[in-house]
C-alpha cells in the first residue's frame, strides 16, 4: 500500500539525507564499538593495532563468566514461565467474557507503563519486607538472587508477551475454531490443533521480547540482585561507573552480538515459515 | 464483538437454560486461564505498589531505616524544595528535548519510509527494528566510547578545526543518548500513522494548488496526529524515568529524576522520600498514558 505521494525536488533530496544520517546515526556507534573492542590501546576509544586479548579476558574473568551463565539461566526461567502465563493471560481477554476482565486488562498494562525505577523500588520493598516477616514467622531467611530477580522479570514480562500474543489473536478470525467446535472438537482439541498453531508466530515474538527484556535489564535487577549473585548487564553497569576500560568493550560486543543472533534467528524463522 | 459470538455460536440452537450454564461455564474457564496471571500480578505488582505508597508517609529514622510509624506527608512536602524541583524541571525539559528531536528527525523519516517501494521499505524497517531490539545499556556505552577523552568524537572536531568540545558528562550528552536510545519508538508509530493515509488526498491537496508546506499542515500532519501522540509518548515516559543514560553519559550536574530516586534508595537512605518521588514519577506517566489512549492510540 505504497499510496504516499513520491516527494519531488529538493524536499526529495533532504529526505533521501535524512534517511541516510538516520542510519549512520544508528550504525555508526555499534561499528565503532565492535572495531575498539578490537584495539590494543588501552584508552577504549583509540586504535592501537589488532588484539584479542579483551575477549580473552572475558573468558579468564570468573566474575563476568558467572554473571553471563546467570543471566542465561534466569532468562531461561522468565521466557518460559512468561510465556505460559502471557498466552493464557491473552486467549481469556481475545476469546472468554469473565467477571473482574476489565479490572486484569487494566492491571496487565501497568508493567509496561510503569517506569522502571518505580518498579525497581516497589520490588526492593517488596522483597525486603516479605523476607522479613518470612524471617519472623518461619524463621526462613532467604537471600536476593536467582529468585527474586526471575519473579521480578516474570512480573513486567508477562504483561509484554500478553499484548503480542492478543495483537496476534485479535487479527485472526474465529471462523476456524468455530468451525472445529461445530465438528464436535473440544474445546481444548480446537485450541490445539487450531488456535495454537495460528498465534504460534505471536508465541514466538512474545517470547523473544521476553528473552530480550530479561537480557536487558538493568535497573529493576539491580535493586533485587543481592550481593554476590548478579546478571550481566548489572555486572557490566557496575564496571563502568567504576570507569571505563577495554574489557567492557568486548563485553558489550558479546551482548551486542548475542541479541542481533537472536532478532537475526526469529527474522528467519518468520521467512522459513512463510516460505513454506 | 466476535469473542462474543464465538461463545454464542456454539450454543445457538439451545435452549434458554442450557445457553445459561454453558455461558456460566464459558465464563469460568476465562476466568481460570486469567487466574494465574492475576494472581501472580496482585502478589508481584500491585502488593509491592501498595507497599511504597505506605513507605511514602513513614518516617527515616536517624540510622537510615525506615519507622513504619508516625505516618505524614513530610516526603511529599520535600518536593517542593528547591533542589528537589530543580531536578524535577531539569528532567521534565530534557525529557520534552528529546522528544522534539526524536520527531524532528523521525517525522521525515517516517514519511520517505512510507513512500519507499513494498520490498525496500521492508529491509528499512528491519535496519531501524535491529537498534530496538539490541541491548539499551551497551548502546548507551558505545557513546561513552566515542564521545569519551581522545575517542572519535573528538577527532572528528579537531580534523574540522572546531577544537576540543567537552560533551561528555554534560546535559547535551544525556539527551544524545536519549535520542538515540528511543528514536526507533517515535519511528515505528509514525510510520504507522503515516502509512496508513490515502495518497490521494494529498495529491488533491497538490491539485488544488496547495504547496508543500501547505499540504503538510493542513493534509498530511493532522492525518498523522496520532501517531505523533503515540511516539511522543513513548519517547517521552522512558526518559522522564531515565536512569541508565544519565548513569553513563551525564554528570554530576546532571542528576536527574531516575537517579535521584536511585540514590535515595542506595546512598542518602531516605526510603519514604524515594518511595514519594517514585509515586509521583508513576502519577505523571499513568495521566499521560490515559491521556494517550484517549487520542485513540493503540500502538504499545
Amino acid at each position: 500500500m505504497s499510496n504516499a505521494v513520491e516527494p519531488r525536488g529538493l524536499s526529495k533530496i533532504g529526505l533521501q539525507i535524512n534517511g541516510w544520517l538516520v542510519y549512520l546515526f544508528f550504525y555508526a556507534p555499534i561499528v565503532l564499538l565492535v572495531i575498539f573492542s578490537f584495539s590494543e590501546s588501552r584508552n577504549v576509544g583509540k586504535w592501537g593495532g589488532f588484539t584479542l586479548s579483551w575477549y580473552e579476558q572475558f573468558i579468564d574473568s570468573s566474575n563476568a563468566r558467572n554473571a553471563l551463565e546467570n543471566s542465561i539461566k534466569i532468562a531461561i526461567v522468565v521466557t518460559i514461565i512468561s510465556v505460559i502465563l502471557g498466552t493464557m493471560s491473552a486467549l481469556a481477554l481475545e476469546r472468554f467474557t469473565f467477571k473482574g476482565k476489565r479490572v486484569f486488562d487494566a492491571l496487565l498494562y501497568l508493567p509496561i507503563i510503569i517506569p522502571d525505577v518505580t518498579m525497581a523500588v516497589m520490588l526492593l520493598l517488596f522483597f525486603g519486607e516479605f523476607f522479613e516477616i518470612l524471617d519472623n514467622l518461619f524463621g526462613i531467611q532467604l537471600r536476593k538472587g536467582f529468585w527474586s530477580i526471575s519473579i521480578s522479570h516474570i512480573a513486567f514480562n508477562i504483561s509484554f508477551v500478553s499484548v503480542v500474543v492478543r495483537a496476534r489473536l485479535a487479527g485472526m478470525s474465529t471462523d476456524l475454531e468455530e468451525a472445529a467446535v461445530d465438528l464436535y472438537a473440544s474445546r481444548w482439541k480446537a485450541f490445539r490443533h487450531v488456535t495454537f498453531p495460528q498465534i504460534l508466530p505471536g508465541i514466538a515474538g512474545g517470547a523473544l521480547l521476553a528473552m530480550t527484556l530479561s537480557l536487558d535489564d538493568v535497573v529493576i535487577t539491580q535493586f533485587v540482585a543481592g550481593p554476590g549473585w548478579t546478571t550481566l548487564p548489572v555486572y557490566v553497569f557496575g564496571l563502568i561507573r567504576k570507569g571505563v576500560t577495554p574489557l567492557i568493550n568486548s563485553i558489550s560486543v558479546i551482548m551486542l552480538v548475542s541479541s542481533m543472533l537472536l532478532v537475526g534467528l526469529s527474522l528467519l524463522a518468520e521467512r522459513t515459515r512463510r516460505g513454506g | 464483538m466476535r469473542k462474543r459470538e464465538s461463545t454464542e455460536h456454539v450454543v445457538e440452537v439451545a435452549t434458554p437454560e442450557f445457553e445459561k450454564t454453558a455461558q456460566k461455564k464459558e465464563a469460568r474457564r476465562g476466568l481460570l486461564m486469567a487466574l494465574p496471571s492475576y494472581l501472580y500480578l496482585i502478589l508481584f505488582f500491585v502488593i509491592p505498589l501498595g507497599i511504597v505508597l505506605i513507605y511514602s508517609f513513614a518516617t527515616r529514622n536517624r540510622f537510615g531505616g525506615t519507622d513504619l510509624s508516625g505516618w505524614n506527608l513530610e516526603s511529599y512536602e520535600r518536593i517542593a524544595e528547591p533542589i528537589v524541583r530543580t531536578i524535577l524541571f531539569r528532567s521534565l525539559w530534557l525529557a520534552i528535548l528529546t522528544t522534539v528531536i526524536c520527531l524532528v528527525i523521525a517525522y521525515p523519516f517516517a514519511y520517505y519510509l512510507s513512500t519507499r517501494k513494498p520490498a525496500i521499505r521492508n529491509v528499512m524497517l528491519v535496519f531501524v527494528m535491529i537498534p530496538f531490539w539490541t541491548n539499551f545499556l551497551v548502546r548507551n556505552y558505545a557513546w561513552r566510547v566515542i564521545l569519551g577523552n581522545d575517542g572519535p568524537f573528538t577527532k572528528v572536531t579537531e580534523f574540522f578545526g572546531l577544537g576540543t568540545h567537552e560533551l561528555l558528562f554534560s546535559q547535551k550528552a544525556v539527551v544524545l543518548g536519549l535520542v538515540y536510545g528511543y528514536l526507533p519508538f517515535m519511528i515505528l508509530p509514525l510510520y504507522a500513522a503515516i502509512e496508513r493515509i490515502d495518497g490521494q488526498l494529498l495529491e488533491a491537496s497538490r491539485d488544488l494548488y496547495g504547496n508543500g508546506w501547505q499540504s503538510f499542515k493542513n493534509v498530511l500532519l493532522p492525518l498523522s496526529m496520532p501517531g505523533v501522540i503515540a511516539g511522543s509518548i513513548l519517547v517521552f515516559v522512558p526518559s522522564l524515568g531515565a536512569y541508565v543514560t544519565p548513569e553513563i553519559l551525564g554528570g554530576a550536574k546532571t542528576t536527574l529524576l531516575g537517579s535521584y530516586i536511585v540514590t535515595q534508595f542506595l546512598t542518602a537512605r531516605n526510603w519514604p522520600f524515594g518511595a514519594a518521588l517514585s509515586f509521583v514519577l508513576m502519577a505523571v506517566m499513568l495521566l499521560m498514558t490515559i491521556i494517550y489512549f484517549r487520542k485513540g492510540g493503540r500502538t504499545l
